[in-house]
């Protein structure tokens, strides 16, 4: 292009068009940075037009500013959007050429577990705990006199024999693994100021071959509450809601007379159990009662004034009713597929 | 203990069309369990026939049948098969004769087994039915022959249903007696609890007989010179006698079927009428061959080295607790568990001398545990027979001895009656009601007692109450008010919930215990929960860092011969979990273990010699001393790791698990329970003598307390588990680690001015262990470091042999200042300084 002598409307708007047709054509920001300088940069028509204003007699510069300045004005929106466009056309294919298969994802670590017979008895622990129970803990390994004689367990009770307890060497030293987690509850009463209302959750033993129900070493949580006042209606109140908040509103508890040292009056417990796979049904599922006189008096409470009921549940029987746990081997044997199946939730 | 409906129908009302389901139902809701169902698992028709005709016919094996022809309806009648009056049946048995009646079989029935019965062809003929024994039908074991009819004293009408006069359309509700129910092994008692379940009226077959009053004594001694917990063995000792029994009577078919159907086998009539009016009412009953008897019985302890030949057999090394009877020969019996060889009731025996007695629950279940001899008997004296019912037994065994073996009611026999008087229970008005949390009125409270047996008057302040001689078990006013509460209903009991006080939630262990499960779990280790029984071996490697015997205790009575010790350490039991997930082809694991080890401490003896009694506190020596008896449990983490900790991937190769992710375990437990665990090198017997870590803990005192250890199991150790040869272990003490948690935290204040970063390398003897030189330069930083952290640790060219250089990052920060660079300087050569009068560190140019 020849050097313009005049800024005349059709020299500019030649040079307007020009620039306007080369932006059009641009797809990428370098090319758009080459464009900007030959239409905006110093030797751009536009550029040395303007260099003209100089000449441009007085009575007529207002006109020519005006006529270069809108001139420039459209050029130069018309970079800023195309920039824009280009930008953004730029990220948009960036972002399209990282994609990754997300569901081919490389993780650093392996899924972890609990174990649900852990899960399920913080479950049970966390319902009593809301209603403003402690957890109450004890040794394994325990003394008779707190798994037994404490207990209302006379030394020559067929009750007793009836436990399978597995003793320590030399048995003269009445050491016995503890065959229901009650002993925890003596240790409770032993050491809390009264009213107690404490939740025991734990391990257990008795001498049991071990099969598809029935295994040596298993879990129990047992309650005991003993304030003034307690009743076996406040027994079951205590049972209903927490069958509730474990199995959901349509759970009830129905009591059945039965029999256990430490306790008189005696029930079963069974659980209307809502969800059971194969229909709602009664199931067994542990023993309650009001703490028998001699339990108080083993504590030094007295048994005129203090009343109290206690209970306890199976935790593998709930897993297997629960969760349709159909062996109870499969607790025991450590097997991880059978943890991972609950993964951190019971 | 097993009822069949029959009997259980003498003495209590069932409707007609009462299954057996029907009552189970009754008795579970009064408190008995339900445990089984037992029938005659056989269908008709069967019937009675007679035999016409019976042809041996020789075999070619040697055997010879009996072809019959049978009549199994009357005259031209159509038999219970639709079939004819007269059936052709093979026949092997050959212990009856032409005219016997016997029991036939029909096509179409079907015998226990399941046995279906059609006609066959055999031996040349089509026997259209069987001839069937009694143990083809299930009414014992006894099978020298088929069953002839008459020697059961039967001569019923040919075509007579023979389910029905046997006995076999009976069935048995077996129920499960909780210890306290003694009264409940009887028909009688169970008839008593059906009527309280049912309101179904009782007739007490208590009463039925009137007992008899002896004229002439037969000599009887108490002479109980050792009496166990100050009670005699013999309250109560009735004997009656009998005399010229017929040996050759047999029981009857409905005596043998009701004790079938109870679980008892019928071995004559004399032993059967004793265990017949055993289930009935309760009271065991013995039965002495009279003219086997020397003079009069003593009840006496055993004697020092004394023995007895029971009945089984077996002689018996008695013990001086032992209960016996004896006569002047010596003992003959031990009391209410087994009777003994030299006066047994036999097949020649014509003369019976009964015994009825009650005997102390607790020198029997003594005797029956120690001979391992639960009997019939033994289970009801233990749990307590009603001392009232022994003379009305003995009564009864007369009646039936006299009806059915044609004996005649001698006027021998002895009554010796020191029952204590009952004591009342003091029943205080209102107290039930208070107790159970339900409004019982006068009415309920008097009708629910007397219907139980109670007897009772009033007193200024509620009722004196008696129980009845049946309920030993009934003793204060609480064993009152369950009975009131199950007669009136357990169902009746309203539900309310009480309002405990303000609880404080899970104590910081408690809290803490989960957290590292859960932290640990979310870091991919899964948990597991292994029996706490090992071996002596697996103790002594794991339970010590150091060899040597471990101290431990072992088990009396363990299930497992081989791991009869309780643990000292959570790892045998996780790395046996591992080989058997390794057996199941999961070759990739973390897994961990929570839970109590026992151990003991040296040179200490626990437990106690004498356990204080129940329902009394114990003193506060008393329960220190038993506190202090049981050995030490503490908590443990137990921690295993083999094969990958990262699989292969796309983009990323399989990462091996070993040391440092045991390592990085423990750390979880540090951070999920705000201890500070520190690790140095270590060693322990049954790891990797240069890949372990010693855990620690600094205490307040500034002292280091060693909680673990974490690392790689030693090579030989893992093969020896038939593992891998990594195999990453780490196991922590969470007792002594949660005994430091919870000290407060004081927050130190965020610096927000601008930081300075530098890189240090300091060269070191290669066996420097890094975190001291880290130590070092932290230390020697001072206030304006802000972190450092490990970086590199490089050994070869440009490092002298023996040493190794080591890059840590720095970051400083001031408090109120942008640091300038000198002063980041300035203390980073502070810190260098310190590393270098160490441990001769120098910086690497």
């Amino acid at each position: 292009m020849s050097d313009p002598s005049e800024i005349s409307e059709p020299v500019v708007s030649a040079a307007v068009a020009a620039a306007l047709a080369a932006i059009a054509a641009v797809n990428d920001s370098a090319a758009l940075k080459t464009v900007r300088a030959e239409h905006t940069g110093e030797a751009s028509p536009l550029a040395r037009l303007n260099a003209l204003m100089r000449s441009v007699p007085g009575d007529q510069k207002a006109q020519a500013g005006k006529l270069l300045g809108q001139a420039r004005g459209a050029v130069a929106q018309a970079f800023a959007a195309r920039e824009t466009a280009i930008t953004a056309a730029e990220v948009a294919a960036q972002l399209a050429a990282e994609t990754v298969d997300v569901t081919a994802a490389a993780t650093t670590w392996q899924p972890g577990a609990r174990h649900p017979i852990s899960l399920l008895q913080e479950r049970v622990t966390d319902v009593f705990v809301g209603m403003g129970w402690e957890v109450a803990e004890g040794p394994e390994l325990e003394s008779e006199w707190f798994n037994f004689d404490a207990l209302n367990f006379d030394e020559d009770h067929p009750a007793r024999a009836m436990q399978d307890t597995f003793f320590v060497e030399p048995t003269a030293a009445h050491l016995v693994l503890r065959t229901h987690t009650s002993p925890v509850q003596l240790r409770a009463l032993l050491s809390r100021e009264l009213p107690v209302y404490v939740v025991a959750p734990g391990r257990v033993f008795r001498t049991d071959e071990l099969d598809a129900t029935h295994t040596p070493v298993f879990h129990q949580v047992e309650g005991i509450a003993i304030d003034e006042g307690l009743t076996m209606a406040h027994l079951r109140g205590t049972l209903d809601h927490f069958v509730k908040a474990m199995f959901g509103e349509e759970a009830k508890v129905r009591l059945r007379p039965n029999y256990f040292p430490f306790t008189e009056p005696s029930a079963e417990l069974d659980l209307w159990h809502p969800t059971f796979k194969g229909g709602a049904r009664w199931i067994e599922w542990g023993g309650c009662g009001m703490v028998n006189a001699n339990v108080l008096r083993s504590a030094g409470i007295d048994p005129e004034v203090y009343s109290g009921f206690a209970f306890g549940v199976g935790v593998e029987r709930a897993l297997m009713f629960r969760n349709d746990v159909k062996d109870m081997r499969d607790m025991i044997e450590g097997d991880i597929r059978f943890s991972q199946q609950f993964g951190m939730t019971v | 203990m097993r009822v069949p409906l029959s009997w259980l129908a003498e003495y209590v009302d069932l409707e007609p069309g009462t299954t057996p389901e029907d009552v189970h139902a009754a008795l579970v809701s009064v408190g008995l369990e339900e445990e089984d169902i037992h029938r005659f698992e056989l269908s008709g028709p069967i019937v009675v026939g007679e035999v016409l005709s019976a042809e041996p016919e020789a075999q070619t094996n040697g055997k010879t049948i009996n072809w019959c022809q049978v009549r199994v309806a009357p005259g031209d009648e159509t038999a219970a098969d639709g079939g004819p009056a007269i059936h052709g049946v093979v026949c092997g048995a050959h212990n009856f004769v032409v005219g016997d009646k016997v029991v036939v079989t029909l096509p179409g029935s079907v015998l226990p087994g399941p046995f279906p019965i059609a006609a066959r062809k055999t031996y040349g003929h089509v026997s259209d039915g069987m001839i069937a024994s009694a143990k083809e039908l299930g009414l014992g074991d006894d099978h020298e022959g088929i069953l002839v009819l008459g020697t059961l004293g039967l001569d019923p009408e040919v075509g007579t249903d023979a389910i029905s006069l046997l006995g076999l359309d009976d069935a048995a509700v077996e129920i499960n007696v909780t210890p306290d129910r003694g009264y409940a092994f009887s028909i009688r008692g169970v008839a008593r609890e059906y009527s309280h379940a049912t309101g179904a009226t009782f007739r007490d077959p208590a009463l039925a007989v009137a007992p008899v009053v002896t004229a002439s004594e037969f000599p009887v001694t108490i002479d109980d010179q050792a009496p166990i917990r100050g009670r005699v063995g013999a309250s109560v000792f009735v004997t009656r006698a009998v005399r010229g029994v017929d040996p050759s009577k047999p029981s009857p078919a409905w005596l043998i079927a009701r004790l079938k159907l109870a679980g008892i086998r019928s071995i004559s009539l004399i032993v059967d009428v004793t265990n017949y009016v055993m289930l009935e009412l309760g009271q065991p009953i013995h039965g002495y061959d009279l003219d086997r008897l020397n003079g009069g019985i003593t009840v006496r302890r055993a004697l020092e080295e004394e023995k007895l030949v029971t009945l089984d057999d077996a002689t018996r090394e008695l013990h001086p607790e032992d209960l016996l009877i004896t006569d002047e020969s010596g003992p003959i019996g031990l009391a209410g568990v087994m009777g003994g060889q030299t006066t047994e009731i036999g097949a020649s025996t014509r003369n019976v001398l009964i015994e009825a007695a009650n005997f102390d629950p607790v020198s029997i279940a003594r005797t029956a545990r120690r001979h391992k001899l639960p009997s019939e008997a033994s289970r009801r004296f233990e749990r307590g027979v009603d001392p009232a019912v022994a003379v009305v037994a003995a009564a009864r065994v007369v009646q039936l001895l006299v009806e059915l073996a044609g004996g005649v009611a001698d006027d021998l026999g002895s009554l010796h009656d020191a029952t204590p008087d009952a004591v009342p229970i003091e029943l205080p008005t209102g107290f039930i009601s208070g107790l159970i949390g339900l409004e019982y009125t006068r009415d309920e409270v008097r009708t629910s007692l007397a219907e139980i047996g109670a007897t009772m008057t009033e007193t200024p302040t509620g009722l004196a109450v008696t129980a009845p001689s049946w309920r030993p078990d009934l003793t204060d006013k609480w064993t009152l008010a369950e009975e009131v509460a199950r007669i009136v209903g357990y169902d009746r009991i309203p539900s309310v919930l009480p309002v405990a006080p303000p609880g404080r939630g899970l104590t910081l262990p408690q809290v803490l215990k989960r957290q590292i499960a859960q932290t640990l779990a979310a870091a991919g280790h899964t948990e597991v929960l292994a029996y706490p029984f090992v071996s002596e071996k697996a103790n002594d490697l794991f339970g010590n860092p150091v060899s040597g015997p471990v101290p431990q205790l072992r088990l009396a009575n363990p299930m497992d011969g081989e791991a009869p010790f309780m643990r000292t350490s959570i790892l045998p039991g996780l790395l046996q979990i591992a080989h058997r997930n390794r057996s199941r082809g999961l070759t990739d694991l973390a897994v961990f273990e929570l839970g109590l080890v026992f151990r003991p401490e040296p040179g200490i003896r626990y437990g106690a010699d004498v356990v204080p009694p129940g329902a009394v506190r114990p003193s506060a020596n008393l329960e220190a001393e038993l506190n202090a008896g049981i050995p030490p449990q503490p908590l443990m983490l137990g921690v295993v790791l083999i094969g990958n900790a990262a699989r292969h991937q796309p983009g990323h190769p399989a990462v091996a698990a070993g040391w440092q992710d045991a390592l990085a375990a423990v750390q979880q437990v540090a951070l999920a329970s705000g201890v500070r665990i520190q690790v140095r090198q270590g060693s322990h017997q049954a790891m990797h003598p240069g890949r372990t870590a010693e855990l620690f803990v600094t205490t307040a005192g500034d002292a280091d307390e060693v909680v673990g250890y974490a690392g790689e199991l030693l090579p030989a150790v893992a093969r020896e588990g038939d593992l891998p040869s990594v195999v990453a272990v780490a196991e922590v003490n969470l007792s002594d680690v949660i005994a430091h948690a919870g000290a407060g935290i004081v927050a130190t204040p965020i610096r927000t001015m601008p930081a300075a970063t530098q890189d240090l390398s300091l060269v070191v003897d290669a066996d420097v262990p890094a975190a001291d030189v880290l130590a070092a330069v932290s230390e020697g930083g001072g206030a304006l470091l802000e972190s450092a952290h490990l970086v590199d640790d490089y050994r070869g060219a440009g490092v002298p042999v023996g040493r190794k250089s080591l890059t840590f990052a720095l970051r400083f920060r001031a408090l109120d200042r942008t640091l300038t660079a000198p002063e980041a300087s300035e203390a980073k050569l502070a810190g260098v300084a310190v590393a270098a009068a160490r441990f001769g560190a120098t910086i690497r140019e």
